[in-house]
């Protein structure tokens, strides 16, 4: 990847507020087509909780993989220092070179690597640096990984291979910083896919990711590293993966989307709330492969109302796939068509974000014309 | 001693100067840089250097080029590999021939190339992690796959290991450290070097087979700049047998081969004749102890010749003339030259090779026969290992498919499962 030095610089520069390309000032308000708001997921621990933002709640739950797995090892482009988003900061200082090491800069050869590792029972952490950049490692993903078991008749497996990437838009980031491929990877048998909404639930779904018995993707929207955090429990806890999340209960209109969006949708319902006196139900999907269909559909039954909202473009997005099985499981309970929100079907524009994007007033008219339907 | 002091003053400052003007015109400072400044431009070619040679044991007859190279192989390995060698020529014959009696589906023969299959298996041991291409059937028979297990896989009966879900000649066997064969090429190049990393602390190796062909795809790369710079313990072991499918080396690289990309990546590199087993055996022996020993990995390119065709699909008089094939089966044939090296030590006759034909002949056979005979897996199995625990929306297109078996059953080969 011919830019991926420029990638390295780019952000991190953004990140130690060096300011060459965006100053933080900038950053935040390119990025402000959502607030953020800190989860209140009453299924983790009752430990000790302490301030965390997303990058560090994801550091803690690898530095808890590396203290209870011996065989656990972490890799990547620049993770060795740290990680162009901080996720890996002094691991290699406490757990050794030999377990928390930079690759050569090459995609295809970090998720090859970290197949092999996981087939000879190592338990492979891998970082590709951002989501936009996994496409050279999509034969290794699609036709290797997702297909291990399968093709081996259970021999062989890669299932203690997890894969972490940085996902969606940053307010800066254009083509190639800014993509969410979940629907690529959606497409194949094998693979897991999940996305985090904020710190408790990237440290449990991580942890969750790592110990679960096939490849895992988590697709981390980069944004929320530093905009999101949470008070997030200190002690190993895990959350299961194939399952939403009703964030808000609501009557009259569902509400669905995962990553950055979930929080968008939040402010929706929220206007809709107080300046409509309407109800909707926000749902995080979580896992995009395999999905929570049993809970999507139990909601749609009961508001006969939905929208799908993502980021990714329209065209064959997740949305799509939703949208097919909600009409085909709750026909009759559909009060209007499906709506879906969702990125335009260009590619990802730099100066265009806030016009690209599935904003929440976007999603508010749809919202507004599937009531009036 | 004013003077004196002066002059050695002098001295020490022109010494320093020396030692500057060394340190900027010849060590240059640049990050990686291993070499000196020059002030002659010219380009460096292939043919600055001297081409890696082919190292070799047996002459093309199978007479030992020089004694003192006689093998330290005892005479039942010696036996074992020569055995082994003729007993896949066998198999392949057979099994090529049940493809074009439409009994199996595709097959692919290993004609020609034999001895880097045998050779480089018999130096290793079996706890060594094997990743295959498709064309190494020997090293799994000289690990212990039996003929039934080959015939099962290619048959995808209920005896087959990969459940039926791959074309014939995808093998894997756990027991044999034989990671399952897949399709893509190059792709399990990575993965050998993941492998080796996580057998580090141990004296396992892995050893990853792939073609020339195979070389091209980016993985190659991956995998050689990979091992180099994180000190994996894997012998990349290239079979050169002059074709991708149709296509020629003269086609497929320039510059020195397969082996003359190794150094250049760091890595310690063996061309070998791939036709000459006891030569395969020596390089991939002393490949196996400098990757375990020295936690490095180790690049062999044995030159071969593709004899057979490329798979059961192919037809390769359309680009090759047969005079080549000829040429090479008549001249240097990899079993018939260890043939005559073992007549030579009175190892091996004519008696004793009528003998295993004709057991190999009748072992093949059987194994056939019964494999035809066997059940495929239940059908249902299709849907079963995407995961380890089946999914729910996996579970319900199973539960669909078997409703719609109820009614219309007939219309499917229910019977064969």
């Amino acid at each position: 990847m011919a830019s991926s030095r420029l990638r390295t610089q780019f952000f991190s520069d953004v990140i130690f507020n060096r300011g060459i390309f965006l100053s933080e000032v900038q950053l935040r308000r390119y990025s402000s087509h959502f607030v953020y708001t800190a989860d209140s997921e009453k299924t983790t621990s009752n430990g000790t909780k302490s301030k965390m933002n997303m990058f560090q709640a994801i550091n803690n739950a690898l530095d808890i993989i590396l203290k209870s797995d011996s065989k656990a090892i972490i890799f990547g482009e620049d993770v060795g220092f740290g990680g162009v988003f901080r996720c890996t900061l002094d691991l290699q200082k406490r757990y050794g070179k030999h377990r928390v090491f930079n690759t050569p800069l090459c995609e295809q050869g970090i998720i090859g690597f970290g197949i092999g590792a996981a087939v000879a029972g190592s338990t492979a952490i891998a970082e590709i640096q951002f989501a936009d950049y996994i496409f050279p490692a999509f034969d290794q993903l699609v036709n290797e990984a997702a297909k291990y078991r399968y093709r081996s008749g259970n021999l062989f497996d890669c299932g203690k291979l997890t894969i972490r990437t940085p996902c969606g838009a940053v307010g800066h980031g254009g083509l190639y910083h800014s993509q969410s491929p979940e629907a690529y990877f959606a497409h194949t048998p094998g693979l897991k896919v999940v996305v985090p909404r904020g710190p408790i639930k990237a440290k449990g779904l991580l942890l969750g990711c790592i110990r679960d018995p096939d490849p895992c993707l988590i697709l981390e929207p980069k944004v929320l590293y530093r905009a999101a955090v949470e008070q997030v429990p200190e002690a190993d806890f895990q959350l299961p993966l194939g399952k939403a999340d009703i964030l808000i209960e609501g009557t009259d209109i569902t509400l669905i989307g995962w990553g950055t969006q979930v929080h968008v949708l939040k402010e929706v319902a929220t206007v809709l709330k107080d300046s409509y006196k309407v109800t909707a139900e926000v749902i995080d999907l979580v896992t995009i492969l395999p999905w929570d269909v049993t809970t999507i559909c139990k909601s749609v039954c009961k508001t006969g109302r939905v929208l799908v909202a993502h980021e990714a473009p329209m065209t064959s997005g997740f949305g799509a796939e939703i949208a097919a099985t909600i009409q085909e499981n709750c026909f009759l309970n559909l009060h209007a068509p499906v709506a879906r929100v969702t990125g335009a079907d260009t590619p990802f524009p730099c100066i265009f974000e806030p016009f690209y994007l599935p904003t929440k007033w976007r999603c508010l008219e749809e919202a507004l014309k599937l009531l009036d339907y | 001693m004013g003077l004196n002091r002066s002059l050695r003053f002098a001295f020490n400052i022109s010494k320093s100067w020396i030692q500057i003007y060394k340190t900027y015109s010849t060590c240059p400072k640049f990050p990686g840089a291993k070499t000196t400044f020059t002030n002659q431009l010219q380009f460096t070619e292939t043919s600055s250097y001297a081409p890696i040679p082919i190292f070799r044991i047996l002459g093309p007859k199978g007479e030992l080029l020089n004694s003192s190279d006689e093998p330290k192989l005892s005479e039942e390995i010696l036996l074992k590999m020569y055995k082994d060698m003729t007993v896949l020529n066998v198999m392949d014959k057979i099994l090529y021939e049940s493809q074009r009696q439409g009994r199996i589906s595709f097959y692919m023969t290993s004609y020609g190339e034999e001895a880097t299959h045998i050779g480089s298996a018999a130096a290793l041991d079996l706890d060594d992690l094997v990743y295959g291409q498709y064309r190494e059937a020997g090293v799994l028979m000289y690990r212990g796959f039996t003929l039934q297990q080959f015939v099962d896989q290619c048959y995808g009966n209920i005896d087959d290991k990969g459940r039926g879900r791959q074309m014939p000649v995808h093998y894997g066997s756990k027991d044999l450290n034989y990671v399952t064969i897949s399709s893509p090429l190059g792709t399990q190049l990575p993965q050998a070097v993941g492998s080796a990393y996580a057998l580090k602390d141990t004296n396992r190796v892995v050893i990853c087979y792939f073609g020339e062909g195979s070389a091209s795809e980016g993985d190659a790369h991956a995998a050689f700049n990979f091992s180099a710079t994180l000190g994996c313990p894997v012998i990349f072991f290239c079979r050169n047998n002059g074709y991708a499918i149709s296509t020629p080396v003269e086609e497929q690289y320039r510059g020195d081969g397969i082996a003359g990309k190794g150094p250049s990546y760091g890595i310690n590199t063996l061309r070998v004749d791939g036709n000459d087993v006891l030569a395969v055996y020596e390089a991939t022996k002393l490949a196996k102890d400098f990757a375990s020993k020295e936690k490095k990995p180790v690049l062999i390119e044995a030159l071969t010749y593709r004899v057979g065709d490329h798979s059961t699909s192919d037809d390769s008089s359309s680009y090759r003339p047969k005079e080549e094939v000829s040429d090479w089966l008549n001249n240097d044939y990899p079993t018939k030259k260890f043939r005559h090296y073992l007549e030579s030590r009175g190892l091996w006759n004519e008696e004793h090779e009528e003998q295993l034909l004709a057991q190999a002949n009748k072992g093949i056979l059987a194994a056939l026969s019964n494999g035809e005979k066997k059940k495929k897996p239940k059908w249902t199995e299709m849907y079963e290992d995407v995961y380890k625990f089946m999914p729910l929306h996996i579970k319900k297109q199973q539960d669909a498919m078997k409703d719609h078996l109820k009614k219309y059953g007939k219309y499917y080969p229910i019977d064969s499962f």
